[in-house]
C-alpha cells in the first residue's frame, strides 16, 4: 500500500511496511549507516542514521523504524546533524588515530563518514580502550581496537554463514567482540571464509598477509617463483588497481608478475579441467551404479572444514578430489618440477586466490606431501593489487603476456568455477559426455546461473537423470543439509560454495564492492565462456596429454595418488581429527 | 474428573474463596477469624524476616525465641512475616496474646528476647523497644501503647498494595484467603471476559510503575487483539536500580497477591503462560514465590481449568544474572530467550512481538499487584485516588540521611515534603536537606525547590525526573553534587550494555569530564584547564545526544544525572569549574590541607603517613604541606591528634 510523506519539505510516496531508511532510499534521500546490513534485520546499535520526525521528542533511527502516514522527516536539520556528528565524534575518541597505517585507509566506511561530516577537529579525548591484535588465525587476522562494534561481522556469521565465531564479549565501554573463550580465532567454528572481512566497515578484519613472505622468497636467488590465479582472482582485480572493471586481467597478472620476477604464472584452470574430469568420471560412476548417496564438491576449502567440524557424517559422501589450487601446486612441485629438472623444495608456489580460506587450505595435512608444503602463499585480490603497486607496476601501459606453458590451455568450464553455479554447470558438461557419449547442447546450463538462493537442476543425459543442487553461503548448505538428512531431498550432486553468490564474492575480493559489481565479474566469466573455443575440460589437449603421461585416466590408481585427498581418506578410516 | 473431585475436596476454595463472606458458616467464620488473626488460642509470635530482617538478625532472633520457649515450656506459634517498611528498625517481632492486641517490638536482638518475652508475658512491657499496637475491634489494647497505624510514618500513608506485608504470613495462602485473596482472580474468570478487564483496567487508569508509566490497559489490550496462538505475561522482578526494594519487599511479603495480579493479568491479555523474571540475587524471595506457586498449584490456582471455568494458567521463575540493562523490556525478552541482555529497537513493541516472536506483556511488580485490588474495588475506586492523570498509589523505597529509611506507600499527588519531613522523620541530624535522587541512578536529582512538587507522572517529567521503580534517596548538605553526578555516571557506564554508541562511549566521556572537574588542578599542566573548561562546555551537548539519540531507556535517560544536576545545582559545578572548591569537601582533588604552624608540635605522625610524601619537616618543628604533592588524600586531617591540620 502507497501512501505519502513529508520528507525535507517535499512529499514523496512510502510503502507501508518499509523502513524509513529504505523510503529513503528509494527516493534518492541519503542518510549514512554503519551497522545496517541490507536484507537483514535491524540492529539500530550505531543510531548514525537517525533522523528528526515531527512530534517525536527524540531522534528517529530511520534504520528500524517503519514509516507511517503522518510524519514528517527532516533527515539533515541542525539537530540531526550535530547528533550524527557527536556520535561520530564519541566513535573517533576511542577509535586509535593510525588511519595512516591502516589497512583501509581510503577504503574506510569510518573515515568517509568523518569526512561526509566535515569533522575536522578532535573535540573528545579520554581513555581509549587498548585491546591486542589476534593473530591466532591462519587466515584472518582481528585488531580489536580498530573495532566500532557495529555488530556486522556478528550478524553475518550467525545468520549468513551460521558458525558464530564471533561475538560480544563484555559489557558497556569494555565490550568487545571476541571468540569463544577469547581465544583467539584460531576456534574451530571459523572456517576461514573471511566474510566478516568483506563486511567490516572498518580495519579490525583483515587477511592473514603474506606479502612479506612472498617478498623474502622474491629476494632469495635459490627459489624459484611459480604462481598460479584463480578465475574469480582475475575477475575482481581490476577494481582494486583502479582500472575499469568489466575485463579479465588474466594477461595483466602474467605479465605484471613476470616483470616482478616470478619465473612462471600458470591458470589454475588447468587445474580445474582436472579437477572436472575427476569429479565427472566419479559422478558418472556414480550415477551409473545407482549410488544413493549425494556427491559434494570438495573445491572450498571452507565448506570441508565446516563439514569437518559441524557434520562429520557426511564427510563420505564429499568428492576426494583435491581442489584446484591443490592439483595445481602438486602439478608444480612434481610433474613441472620433474620436467623442468628442479628441486621441489627450491620451487616456491604462490596461489593468487579471491579467497581467505585457500591460506587454511594450503596447511591442510593432505597438502603436505613427503614433508612439504605443496603451496607456500597464498595471496588474495587485495594483496596482489597492494603487491603489483608495491614493485611499481604501471598496469596501464603493460604488455599483456598469456600464461606460460607448460599448463597454458584451460577450457571455459573451468573458469565457470568462479561463480556460485559453475563448477555444476562445468562438470555437468563433461558428465552428459560421459554418460551418453555425445556433446551437452547447448553447453549453457541457464537454471543454475541465475538467482541468490538455493537452485535445483535436473538434468537427463539419455537414461540417466542427474539431480543437482547448487547452494552458495553457508545458512543455504545448513537448510539443504537438514533436508538431506530429513530424507525430503533426494539428490545426485550438490555444489557447495561458502561464500555467497561463490569466488566472485570470496572473502580476499574488494572491500565495499556493490552488488552489481559483482554480477560484472560473473558476467566476465559467462562472456569469456561464449566467446572462447574449448568449453570443456575434457576437449583440452594438455590434459590429455597429463593423462597419458601420467595419470593413465580418470580414477586410476597414479590419478587417485595425485589428484585424491587420501590422507584425509586413511585418516577418515581411523575416525581420527582431521587436520 | 479426579482433578475437579480434587478441587473441591480442598475445603478453603470451596468454603472461602468461592463463598460471601457473609455467608460462611460457624465453622468457617471461626477458621477465618484464626487466620486473620482476629485471634489466637495461643500466644503467636510474629519475626519480621524478610531480607532486610535476616540482614539484621532475625534467625538467630528467631533461635533465641525458640530457645525461651523450650527453656519455659510454653506452646506458642512462631510465624515469619515479611518486611512491614520500618527497615532499620529490623528485626521487628510482635506478639499476641490470646485476647490482646498485636503488639510491634523494634530492633530485638537475640539477647534482648528473654527480657523482651518475660516482660511481654507478664504485662509489663519496656516502652523503649515498642513500635505500637495493631488496631482490632476484636481484641483489647495494650494500654499506654501507642496505635501503629497513627503514628507519624504510617499515619500519612495509604497502603493498599503493602496492605499484607509484615501482617501476614507470606508462606500460607490460607491467610492470604481469609484476607479476601484470589476472589479478584474468581471474579475476573467467572464474571467478566477477558476484554472486560482490559477495559475496566484502562478505565481505572492504571499506569506502568516501572518506568515511563504507559497505560497498562492500553498495553494489554493491544496484546489482548494481536492475533497469535500463543502470548506471554512476563512479570518484570528486576529491580535493578540500588536504593530500590520495594518489589523485593512485596514478593517477601505477600507473594499471593502479585501471583493473584499476574494471573488476572494473563487471563486478560489471553496468555496461558506466564513469567516472572527476578533477578538471582534475591534468593529469599525466590524461594518466597516458588513456595507461593507450589500452593497455589496445589490449590488448583495455577494449572488448567481453573476453578471449573476452562481457563489455563502456568507460571514459572526464571531467573536472571542481574544486568541493569535487563529491566528494560526487550533486553529482558532477549536474556530470557537465552541470548545476551542486549535492547533490540522499538518497534515492533513487545506486545504485539515480543518472547519468541509472541505478543507479550510485560509489567512490573508493583503495576501487577494493584490489580486484584482494581478488580475488587472496580474502576472509579481506583480512577478516584490521585491524582487527574496519574491514579492509585505508589510505593517508594526512601534511604539516605532521614530518620525512618524504609517503604513507603502514599497516595499520587503528595509531595515529597510530606514523605521526607512526615513521614520519614526529616532529615538525620539536624541537617538541611540538599537533594533527592528519584527513580534510580538514571534519574533525576531534584533540589529544594521540588520538595512541595505534587508526585505523578506528569509533574516529575516536566522536573526533567521520572517515576521510575521509585527509589527514592535523600540527600543532605553533606553531599556534593558534582560528585554523585559523577557516581552515578560510573554506575551508568558500567552498566551499560554496550550496543549503542551514545550510551557506550557517551558515559565514558561524561564521567571523565566530571572526573575532570573532580580532579585536582596541576601545576605545569595548564592544558589539561583547557581540556577541562572544554570538557564542560561539552558536557551538555553530549548529555543531550545521549538523550536524544540511544537506543533504550537506560541509554536515553543516562544523562539525567548530569542534566538534574546541572539544572538545580548548577553553581556547585561553577564553584568546582572556576573557583576549585568543592563546598561540601566530598572531592578529594579539589581539598587543600594547611597546617597551623602555632599548633603543629612536630610529631611527625603526618609526615610519615603522608601517601605521596608531600609533608615536609623536622622532629619538634612545624610541618609544611608541599600543595603540588598533595592529592587531598585528607589523611593528615585525620591523623593529626592536636587539630593542627585544617582544610580549606
Amino acid at each position: 500500500m502507497l501512501f505519502s510523506i513529508e520528507v525535507n519539505n517535499k512529499v514523496i510516496t512510502a510503502q507501508r511496511g518499509e523502513t524509513i531508511l529504505e523510503c529513503l532510499k528509494r527516493n534518492g534521500v541519503f542518510v549514512p549507516t554503519l551497522c545496517h546490513i541490507e536484507g537483514y534485520s535491524p540492529t539500530g546499535a550505531c543510531r548514525i542514521c537517525v533522523v528528526e520526525v515531527e512530534g517525536r521528542p527524540d531522534l528517529v533511527p530511520s534504520c528500524s523504524h517503519p514509516v507511517e502516514e503522518w510524519m514528517k522527516i527532516k533527515t539533515h536539520s541542525p539537530r540531526v546533524i550535530r547528533a550524527r556528528r557527536a556520535i561520530a565524534e564519541m566513535l573517533l575518541s576511542n577509535h586509535p588515530d593510525d588511519c595512516l597505517y591502516c589497512g583501509r585507509n581510503g577504503n574506510c566506511e569510518l573515515q568517509n563518514l568523518a569526512i561526509d561530516l566535515n569533522l575536522r577537529e578532535k573535540r573528545f579525548s579520554g581513555s581509549k580502550n587498548t585491546l591486542k591484535n589476534d593473530y591466532a588465525s591462519v587466515s584472518i587476522m582481528r585488531e580489536p581496537s580498530k573495532c566500532i562494534l557495529c555488530g556486522r561481522c556478528v550478524r553475518l556469521c550467525e545468520t549468513e554463514q551460521v558458525v558464530a565465531a564471533v561475538d560480544f564479549i563484555g559489557r558497556g565501554n569494555q565490550m568487545t567482540i571476541g571468540t569463544s573463550y577469547n581465544h583467539g580465532l584460531s576456534s574451530r567454528n571459523c572456517h576461514h571464509c573471511g566474510q566478516c572481512i568483506l563486511i567490516c566497515p572498518t580495519g579490525a578484519l583483515s587477511e592473514q598477509q603474506h606479502i612479506a613472505k612472498v617478498q623474502e622468497a622474491l629476494h632469495n636467488p635459490e627459489k624459484h617463483l611459480v604462481a598460479q590465479f584463480s578465475p574469480a582472482l582475475s575477475v575482481g582485480l581490476n577494481e582494486n588497481l583502479g582500472i575499469k572493471a568489466g575485463k579479465t586481467a588474466d594477461h595483466i597478472i602474467v605479465a605484471a608478475l613476470s616483470k616482478i620476477g616470478f619465473s612462471k604464472v600458470f591458470d589454475t584452470g588447468l587445474a580445474t579441467d582436472l579437477n572436472i574430469l575427476e569429479n565427472a568420471s566419479l559422478l558418472a560412476k556414480q550415477i551409473r551404479e545407482g549410488e544413493s548417496m549425494p556427491m559434494f564438491t570438495s573445491c572450498c576449502p571452507s565448506w570441508l572444514h565446516y563439514a569437518e567440524t559441524f557434520h562429520p557424517s557426511i564427510l563420505p559422501c564429499i568428492s576426494p578430489v583435491l581442489s584446484p589450487q591443490q592439483i595445481m601446486s602438486v602439478l608444480i612441485k612434481k610433474i613441472y618440477a620433474s620436467e623442468m629438472r628442479l628441486r621441489a623444495e627450491d620451487i616456491y608456489t604462490v596461489g593468487l586466490m579471491p579467497c581467505t580460506a585457500k591460506k587454511y587450505e594450503i596447511l591442510r595435512q593432505e597438502m603436505l606431501i613427503d614433508d612439504l608444503n605443496m603451496t607456500d602463499a597464498v595471496l588474495t585480490t587485495r594483496e596482489l593489487a597492494r603487491f603489483i603497486k608495491l614493485y611499481g607496476i604501471d598496469v596501464n601501459n603493460i604488455e599483456p603476456m598469456l600464461p606460460h606453458s607448460p599448463f597454458h590451455i584451460r577450457s571455459t568450464a573451468a573458469k565457470l568455477y568462479g561463480v556460485s553455479g559453475g563448477v555444476t554447470e562445468a562438470i555437468l558438461r563433461t558428465v552428459y559426455f560421459l554418460l551418453t557419449g555425445v556433446e551437452l547442447e547447448p553447453y549453457k546450463i541457464g537454471e543454475v546461473r541465475s538467482g541468490s538462493g538455493p537452485k535445483f537442476f535436473t538434468m537427463e543425459a539419455g537414461k540417466y537423470k542427474v539431480k543437482t543442487a547448487v547452494v552458495s553461503g553457508m545458512s543455504q548448505v545448513q537448510k539443504l543439509l537438514k533436508e538431506i538428512e530429513a530424507g525430503k531431498k533426494n539428490l545426485n550432486f550438490i555444489e557447495v560454495m561458502a561464500c555467497p553468490g561463490g569466488c566472485i564474492n570470496g572473502g580476499g575480493q574488494k572491500i565495499g564492492a556493490s552488488d552489481k559489481d559483482i554480477k560484472t565479474r560473473s558476467k566476465v566469466l559467462y562472456e569469456m565462456d561464449e566467446k572462447e573455443n574449448i568449453r570443456v575440460a575434457h576437449k583440452n589437449p594438455i590434459v590429455h596429454e597429463l593423462y597419458q603421461k601420467y595419470f593413465d585416466a580418470p580414477l586410476s590408481n597414479k590419478a587417485v595418488e595425485f589428484l585424491h585427498r587420501r590422507r584425509l581418506e586413511k585418516k577418515m578410516e581411523g575416525n581420527e581429527q582431521i587436520l | 474428573m479426579s482433578k475437579e473431585t480434587k478441587k473441591n475436596r480442598n475445603p478453603y476454595i470451596a468454603d472461602i474463596l468461592l463463598i460471601p463472606p457473609d455467608q460462611y458458616s460457624h465453622q468457617t467464620a471461626e477458621r477465618v477469624a484464626l487466620l486473620r488473626r482476629e485471634k489466637v488460642e495461643r500466644p503467636t509470635i510474629f519475626v519480621g524476616a524478610g531480607t532486610c530482617g535476616m540482614i539484621a538478625g532475625a534467625s538467630q532472633t528467631m533461635l533465641s525465641i525458640q530457645m525461651y520457649l523450650n527453656d519455659h515450656l510454653m506452646k506458642a506459634d512462631v510465624v515469619e512475616v515479611g518486611c512491614i517498611g520500618l527497615c532499620q528498625f529490623e528485626p521487628i517481632v510482635d506478639v499476641q496474646l490470646p485476647g490482646k492486641n498485636r503488639i510491634s517490638f523494634k530492633n530485638i536482638t537475640p539477647e534482648k528476647v528473654y527480657s523482651l518475652l518475660d516482660a511481654v508475658f507478664n504485662n509489663t512491657i519496656d516502652s523503649v523497644d515498642v513500635l505500637g499496637q495493631f488496631e482490632s475491634r476484636h481484641l483489647v489494647p495494650w494500654e499506654d501503647v501507642p496505635f501503629i497505624n497513627r503514628l507519624p510514618f504510617f499515619k500519612k500513608q495509604k497502603r493498599l498494595v503493602l496492605e499484607n506485608c509484615g501482617l501476614i504470613n507470606p508462606s500460607s495462602i490460607e491467610e492470604y484467603l481469609a484476607r479476601g485473596g484470589y476472589k479478584a482472580y474468581a471474579k475476573a474468570i467467572q464474571n467478566y471476559t477477558s476484554t472486560e478487564i482490559c477495559e475496566i483496567i484502562e478505565q481505572s487508569g492504571l499506569r506502568g510503575r516501572g518506568g515511563g508509566g504507559y497505560a497498562t490497559g492500553k498495553k494489554w489490550m493491544i496484546a489482548r487483539q494481536t492475533q497469535s496462538d500463543q502470548k506471554y505475561l512476563i512479570c518484570n522482578a528486576d529491580e535493578s536500580d540500588p536504593g530500590a526494594f520495594m518489589d523485593r519487599a512485596l514478593i517477601e511479603g505477600d507473594p499471593h497477591k502479585l501471583i493473584e495480579g499476574i494471573a488476572i493479568a494473563a487471563y486478560a491479555v489471553g496468555a496461558s503462560q506466564a513469567f516472572i523474571y527476578i533477578r538471582s540475587e534475591y534468593k529469599k524471595a525466590i524461594q518466597t514465590l516458588k513456595n507461593a506457586i507450589d500452593s497455589a498449584k496445589e490449590f488448583g490456582l495455577i494449572g488448567s481449568n481453573i476453578l471449573d471455568s476452562s481457563v489455563n494458567f502456568y507460571l514459572n521463575i526464571k531467573m536472571g544474572s542481574g544486568a541493569f540493562v535487563c529491566g528494560e523490556e526487550t533486553a529482558l525478552i532477549n536474556n530470557m530467550e537465552g541470548r545476551r541482555g542486549t535492547p533490540e529497537p522499538k518497534p515492533p513493541y513487545p506486545a504485539t512481538q515480543g518472547l519468541f516472536s509472541h505478543p507479550t506483556v510485560i509489567n512490573n511488580v508493583e503495576t501487577l499487584a494493584n490489580v486484584p485490588l482494581i478488580i475488587q474495588n472496580g474502576p472509579t475506586w481506583f480512577a478516584g485516588l490521585g491524582t487527574p492523570t496519574s491514579h492509585g498509589t505508589k510505593v517508594f523505597a526512601v534511604t539516605g540521611k532521614v530518620e525512618y529509611n524504609g517503604l513507603v506507600e502514599i497516595e499520587m499527588g503528595r509531595s515529597f515534603r510530606e514523605i521526607i519531613y512526615d513521614i520519614c522523620g526529616g532529615i538525620k541530624d539536624f541537617k538541611d536537606f540538599k537533594a533527592m535522587q528519584i527513580g534510580g541512578p538514571s534519574g533525576a536529582c531534584l533540589g529544594e525547590a521540588c520538595l512541595d512538587l505534587h508526585i505523578d507522572y506528569e509533574s516529575l517529567k516536566q522536573e526533567g525526573a521520572m517515576m521510575g521503580s521509585g527509589g527514592l534517596v535523600v540527600m543532605d548538605e553533606s553531599a556534593c553534587m558534582v560528585d554523585i553526578a559523577r557516581f552515578f555516571m560510573n554506575f551508568l557506564q558500567h552498566e551499560s550494555c554496550g550496543k549503542c554508541i551514545p550510551c557506550r562511549e557517551g558515559t565514558r566521556r561524561m564521567w571523565e569530564i566530571l572526573e575532570s572537574i573532580t580532579k585536582k588542578p596541576v601545576e605545569g599542566q595548564e592544558h589539561q584547564s583547557l581540556e577541562r573548561f572544554k570538557g564542560v562546555l561539552m558536557l551538555e551537548e553530549l548529555a543531550t545526544v545521549v538523550a536524544e539519540t540511544s537506543l533504550c531507556g537506560l541509554g536515553k535517560t543516562a544523562p539525567n544525572p548530569v542534566i538534574s544536576t546541572l539544572r538545580y545545582f548548577r553553581d556547585e559545578y561553577e564553584e568546582h569549574i572556576f573557583e576549585r572548591k568543592c563546598r561540601a569537601n566530598v572531592c578529594n582533588g579539589l581539598r587543600t590541607f594547611y597546617i597551623h604552624t602555632e599548633k603543629c608540635t612536630g610529631c611527625t605522625i603526618c609526615y610519615r603517613k603522608c601517601p605521596t610524601s608531600a609533608i615536609i619537616g623536622t622532629q619538634r618543628n612545624p610541618h609544611f604541606i608541599v600543595q603540588d604533592k598533595c592529592i587531598g588524600c585528607g589523611i593528615c586531617y585525620d591523623v593529626c591528634k592536636f587539630d593542627a591540620v585544617s582544610v580549606h
